[in-house]
């Protein structure tokens, strides 16, 4: 029982002692200064970080379609980065239509998706607030059982 | 004996290597970003002291240093300072995109000549919508417009023809016909600056197709083989010809 509590002990002694040692020696390197200006000049080698270059590949008067596609779409990329505004996508259907619609829609839809029984409620629903007759009574179909 | 200047006087003007430029001494953090929080993105920058370091320049101690000869140029947004120079010789610089052509088929691996010291290397999977059945159709002595994945002076360059996100975007091997030939860098930088009026000029002329590649090498299709060489001689010799000279010569042509 104790003789563990022991190891763990001088195995924390030891871990505290190369610790010490390890951090004055390791971490720092020889030159600070450099360090000290790591922050403040990036160096870079590439020519496509310093001017603001077009795609390589290029098509004129319609010799090349995809190519021509690719460059509006490769070079309107790279402006669009500078163009920070947030713009709305012009919606193709107003909010009003868009409400209208969908209030027509949902009956449409979720018709399709009813079983014959309720159908034939609906059906009956419909055709009550259209007469405004006196109320047909619904006979719900049961399970007849079959006679021997 | 070295020029010392401020780096921001001598934009524009021919540096020499060996040359250091100083920089403006950046102020202490604490105070002087407070106070120019409002004042916009350039000063903030430069509070901040972030400072891009572009091809032909160095860190020291004092500056920069200036490596190779040519004009200083100095890019507002971001604050970066490069030195535009010319040569014809191309080195490999990740993420630049190349034409490069197939030498050798090694098992998996295609060797691609890029005008650079070494041949760069380019796997069969680098390729949009290639797996280890469906492989891409090239052969030695295709043409491949990809870009450098790997560049560095200690490894061998390693070319892919997709992006990060897996797509091509117009990347890979180029087509049938057409006519490749090899111009200075410098040349190359001038063509794909936005608004060139030398491609602006061509253009007018005739459909055709081209692919700059940035070691130097570009490639022209047009319908005809009279027409490619037409371009290719306008774009060889624009690099020694006055705005005046190339238009004369495009008005003769199209007179023709």
């Amino acid at each position: 029982f104790m003789q563990r509590g022991l190891d763990s002990q001088t195995k924390k002694q030891l871990e505290e002692e190369e610790r010490k040692i390890i951090s004055d020696e390791h971490w720092y390197l020889d030159l600070p200064d450099l360090k000290e200006k790591e922050s403040f000049i990036i160096e870079e080698r590439s020519f496509m970080a310093c001017e603001d270059l077009l795609y390589g590949r290029m098509s004129f008067k319609g010799f090349n379609p995809e190519i021509e596609k690719l460059m509006i779409q490769m070079n309107s990329r790279g402006k669009e980065e500078e163009i920070e505004a947030d713009d709305k996508m012009e919606a193709d259907v107003s909010d009003e239509e868009m409400a209208r619609r969908y209030e027509t829609l949902v009956g449409t839809i979720g018709k399709k998706f009813l079983r014959k029984r309720d159908q034939r409620v609906l059906q009956d629903e419909d055709e009550d607030r259209n007469s405004n007759a006196t109320p047909s009574k619904i006979v719900k179909k049961q399970f007849l059982k079959p006679k021997d | 004996m070295a020029a010392r200047c401020e780096a921001a006087a001598r934009v524009g003007q021919v540096v020499l290597p060996g040359d250091v430029l100083l920089l403006p001494a950046r102020p202490e953090q604490s105070d002087e970003r407070l106070l120019r929080l409002g004042t916009g993105a350039a000063a903030a920058a430069a509070t901040r002291g972030r400072l891009l370091c572009g091809p032909g320049l160095r860190r020291c101690e004092a500056g920069l240093l200036v490596t190779k000869g040519g004009i200083l140029r100095h890019r507002a947004g971001g604050g970066a300072f490069w030195v535009d120079s010319q040569q014809k010789r191309y080195v490999p610089v990740k993420g630049d995109h190349v034409i490069g052509i197939v030498t050798a088929k090694a098992g998996d691996l295609f060797k691609v000549d890029v005008g650079g010291s070494e041949q760069a290397s380019l796997s069969y999977l680098a390729f949009e919508g290639a797996t280890k059945r469906n492989r891409p159709n090239v052969q030695v002595g295709d043409l491949i417009y990809g870009q450098f994945l790997v560049a560095n002076k200690d490894m061998e360059p390693e070319l892919v023809c997709i992006d990060s996100s897996g797509r091509s975007s117009g990347m890979g091997i180029i087509g049938q016909d057409g006519f490749l030939f090899k111009v200075s860098l410098r040349l190359i930088r001038k063509l794909l600056a936005p608004k060139c009026e030398i491609i602006e000029d061509l253009s007018q002329l005739y459909p055709f197709e081209l692919v700059l590649g940035m070691n130097g090498r570009i490639w022209v299709k047009a319908k005809t083989v009279h027409q490619t060489l037409i371009i290719v001689n306008i774009l060889e010799a624009s690099e020694n010809m006055t705005a005046e000279q190339r238009k004369q010569a495009l008005a003769k042509l199209s007179g023709n």
